[in-house]
């Protein structure tokens, strides 16, 4: 107890030097220019200015219409599904969302895990279950006896980003629905309102600005996927597989990997800003209300109908195809694959190696983003640059997340190859890091919002230094959050598969699992076979698995 | 204890001034209230002698030592708001003890210290306990509690009874002020509740827009309003609009709408002067109809409301005007009934005159 003492005071020792340095405004504007340098230059710039560098390479693609036609259709595929799918997401996770927040039964908890499913298993691992589930002898197909019920292709790609952007929605709409006022629609109800006609004309407009985010999160999702998408996608070609391919080819054909990179981040970028900006001023375009038909559809037959529907869906299309990530797996324990897999024998070897790499390269990623992240969700949650800056920077956070990864990775790497020359893993780190930012920065702003800032502003009146307020009442009360927030980035980290193809040469010697893996699905016989692969699939499941089962613990625990 | 005091205090934000050119004197150990409604700069005004925001312009000094360039930290003070800001990682003897451990006081010693503490406001017992373990009302003591044993000498408190139910803040009003005065301590008491304020201050500040409009101990406010705006925001007043008819060495004539004259004791203003007359309810009487008294107007109750302590009659004049009278129930003989046919009086003394503004009656008494 008395060396516990002794530690603390030893480290408040230390860290008084930095709490009186905090105290000159000067060294305070330092420290959050850093983190808004660091933003810029590291973070926002370099994915717009990478593929703008090779701008040269263009001129020669262009030049062949088969190409530019090929590239052409396959941009336009990468919007239509991600339009599409999210379109399909929303009709089909808003009743979910509604049935696991207004249904009283502890049954429904189970339906409130299930949809977290394609969170929690990686892409790759999810484009495999999927595979499996609708085109291979183990799944569906074999139950209805035929070769494959739907072959790898587009219909396969559909399938897949529809299952993992649903629970997008139903996580985003679930968050909502908890925390809005039902006073609002029990006062339509009083007010001679059946209850879809109330939910249908105060509550989702109420909700619009969710349902928006909700709809551009699953959209730039789906825009992005590549590495679950390489697995379903057969022949089929949409923007982020197109990148893939130039990539993959030998030598790589980086002036349609430029132009398809480039359009994808410019067209992404500006839908976003477009959603953005016209999504709050939609309108609901029904406003008309039918009273007597309303009424029937609220009645509980027709409510039971609705959300027996919305179960089935969730049930048939997103949570049965993506469990069957695990079956493989189950397999390869009894024909002693398991075995092989422990020693290191084989391709395990390589495997093992490839996890280690992306948990160095998750580790690393993560510690840049608390050193850098942190404060940066500070200058926006207190608004340390005034508020239109503030509004600036919220809007320019988002763009890693809008570019699809693979664009932002061949771009990121022709920015980190042109100035700095970078190590692959370097590079690798700086590209996660990228990726995760925004992710990391938006959880810890939340996570500062909820702290009362008069908390703050006593402390600093009863003779605490800002520095000594940050860590003396910020970071414990936000310490969960930044805890769950970093095995979030982690987790993202790890799964992360576009960007890294595009940041590894084909012929490089660091592979990260999902990459690895993603090869090892698209070629099983190079390795072993299907049962060789399912364990794969499943170790990196296990590790995504235990890191979300922290998450959840943490966060319990917060609560 | 400091001397606080602020001149030409200007703050802004954006195109909105929230305080405006502001000029106080705050006297050491004194409790000063300072009153307006929502939106009048109160809070904005703590914020910047606590030295969470910086004035744009104008100089603000501590015992004649400017502060304006001081972090709040240094400045010695303890900032109280409205919904207390108890720690809540912290426990109750935690939370006291903030203030002297980041004061550089020894870990024990500062604990010892804020038992102390805890023990004047009664809540040593609870030491241990989390503020989401405790009633509003402890919270609001532990929060009291803290403030004190900061070793501050400068107490700013942001409506620190607004967050408890009306009978609690009643009690806590007394507790508050006898706790500063015994420790000495200068405070500043932001608050919208003008019965908080006449009870607790030693003078009160009347904000209106950033701006002051007028200091004084609770008595002079209320005796001697300045403006029309003071005359409504403290107390409860009825206002006749009238011009000045004669004057003489004693008084005034005033005539109303439709030709009715009352007396004023006032000499200042000139035959033909457009003026506010500004009565008092409580000074407003009841009289029987055929009352023939000086300032007695005839009318019709509109609505009678009962207040525990008196009444509140609502009578429609034959002029017109709406006026009421509030009556010590002590003194209600016979209970009025709507549509009684009554007089109102009162005493020339109990008059208050202003002049009329370009901007109207309404607009200078509106509390927004």
């Amino acid at each position: 107890m008395s060396n516990l003492s002794s530690t603390k005071n030893t480290i408040e020792k230390i860290l008084r030097p930095l709490d009186r340095l905090s105290a000159n405004p000067n060294a305070r504007r330092v420290t959050y220019a850093v983190a808004l340098i660091f933003f810029v230059s590291m973070i926002l710039i370099p994915p717009i200015i990478g593929v703008v560098l090779k701008w040269n390479l263009i001129g020669d693609t262009l030049q062949n219409p088969i190409l530019v036609a090929r590239a052409e259709s396959a941009i336009l595929a990468s919007f239509a599904i991600a339009s599409i799918v999210s379109i399909l997401d929303l009709i089909a996770g808003l009743p979910t969302a509604w049935f696991i927040v207004r249904r009283k039964a502890k049954w429904i908890n189970v339906v409130d895990t299930l949809a977290d499913i394609p969170f929690v298993i990686p892409t790759v691992a999810l484009g495999f279950s999927i595979l499996v589930f609708w085109s291979q002898p183990q799944g569906i197909s074999g139950l209805l006896r035929i070769e494959s019920l739907i072959s790898p292709g587009l219909g396969l790609i559909m399938l897949l980003h529809f299952a993992f952007s649903y629970p997008i929605i139903v996580r985003i709409m679930v968050g909502e629905l908890q925390s809005y006022d039902q006073v609002y629609e029990i006062a339509g109800r009083t007010l001679g309102a059946s209850s879809l006609t109330a939910a249908r004309t105060i509550t989702l407009p109420i909700l619009k600005p969710a349902l928006v985010s909700a709809f551009l999160l699953a959209f730039c999702r789906s825009l992005s996927e590549t590495g679950a998408t390489a697995v379903v996608a057969g022949a089929f070609e949409n923007g982020p597989i197109f990148i893939r391919n130039a990539l993959s080819s030998v030598p790589p054909q980086q002036g349609p990997m430029v132009l398809v990179s480039l359009v994808l981040i410019v067209t992404s970028c500006a839908i976003f800003a477009f959603i953005s900006i016209l999504g709050p001023r939609l309108r609901f375009p029904v406003k008309k209300v039918w009273p007597n038909f309303e009424k029937r559809l609220s009645n509980p037959k027709s409510t039971l109908g609705r959300d027996g529907l919305a179960l089935i869906v969730f049930a048939i299309f997103v949570a049965i195809p993506s469990l069957f990530v695990a079956l493989p797996g189950i397999i390869a324990f009894t024909d002693g694959t398991v075995v092989a897999a422990f020693t290191g024998a084989g391709v395990w070897g390589v495997y093992w190696g490839s996890l280690l790499t992306s948990y160095v390269v998750a580790l690393a990623a993560t510690l840049m983003n608390l050193l850098v992240g942190f404060p940066m969700a500070v200058i926006i949650t207190r608004r340390k640059f005034g508020t239109q800056v503030t509004a600036l920077l919220n809007a320019l956070i988002s763009i890693p997340i809008t570019i699809p990864s693979v664009a932002l990775g061949v771009s990121l790497s022709l920015f980190w190859t042109a100035f700095g020359n970078l190590p692959e893993l370097w590079t690798l780190i700086l590209v996660h890091t990228t990726i995760t930012y925004t992710y990391f920065v938006q959880a810890m702003a939340a996570a500062i919002e909820s702290v009362p800032e008069e908390l703050e502003s006593v402390a600093r009146t009863l003779g605490a230094h800002p520095f000594e307020t940050f860590r003396k009442i910020l970071i414990p009360l936000t310490k969960y959050s930044i805890f769950s927030g970093a095995i979030m980035v982690l987790t993202r980290s790890v799964d992360e598969t576009g960007a890294t193809t595009a940041v590894l040469a084909a012929t490089s010697q660091i592979k990260t699992a999902p990459v690895l893996l993603v090869n090892w699905i698209r070629n099983p016989a190079s390795v072993g076979g299907q049962s060789v692969v399912g364990l794969g699939v499943l170790f990196l499941v296990l590790t995504t698995f235990i890191s979300l089962l922290v998450i959840r613990l943490v966060l319990r625990r917060e609560r | 204890m400091p001397e606080v005091r602020l001149s030409e205090v200007s703050k802004s934000f954006g195109r909105i001034e929230a305080i405006h050119h502001f000029d106080l004197e705050i006297k050491s150990g004194e409790y000063i209230c300072v009153l307006g409604p929502t939106g009048s700069g109160k809070t904005t005004l703590l914020r910047l002698i606590a030295g969470l925001i910086c004035p744009d312009d104008g100089k603000i000094t501590f015992d004649g030592k400017l502060v304006n360039d001081l972090s709040p930290e240094e400045r010695d003070i303890a900032y109280f708001p409205q919904q207390y800001a108890l720690f809540p990682h912290l426990n109750v003897l935690e939370n006291v003890a903030f203030g002297p451990k980041t004061r550089g006081v020894a870990y024990e010693e500062a604990k010892t210290q804020a038992l102390k503490v805890l023990e004047t406001v009664k809540l040593d017992q609870r030491a241990n306990a989390f503020p989401r373990e405790l009633s509003g009302g402890m919270q609001q003591r532990v929060a009291l509690a803290r403030a004190l044993a900061s070793g501050a000498k400068l107490l700013l408190l942001d409506e620190p009874l607004g967050a408890l139910d009306a009978r609690l803040r009643v009690e806590l009003r007394y507790h508050i002020k006898s706790l500063v005065k015994s420790a000495g301590l200068t405070a500043i008491h932001v608050t919208h509740d003008q019965r908080e304020a006449m009870i607790v201050a030693d003078r009160i500040v009347v904000l209106r827009m950033g701006k002051v409009e007028q200091v004084g101990t609770p008595y002079h406010i209320y005796q001697s309003p300045a403006t029309l705006f003071v005359a409504n925001f403290v107390g409860e007043t009825n206002f006749l609009e009238g011009t000045i008819k004669s004057v003489n060495s004693v008084g005034a004539l005033v005539e109303l709408q439709d030709g009715f004259r009352v007396k004023v004791q006032e000499t200042s203003y000139l035959s033909g002067e457009e003026v506010v007359l500004a009565i008092r309810q409580e000074l407003t009487s009841l009289m029987p109809v055929d009352y023939d008294g000086e300032n007695a107007i005839q009318g019709e109750v509109k609505a009678v409301r009962f207040l525990g302590d008196s009444i509140r009659v609502e009578v429609i004049l034959v002029n017109n005007l709406l006026i009421s009278a509030r009556i010590p129930i002590s003194q209600v003989k016979i209970y009025p009934k709507v549509k009684d046919k009554v007089a109102i009086s009162f005493k020339p003394a109990d008059v208050f005159v202003f002049c009329t503004t370009a901007r109207g009656l309404a607009k200078e008494i509106e509390v927004i």
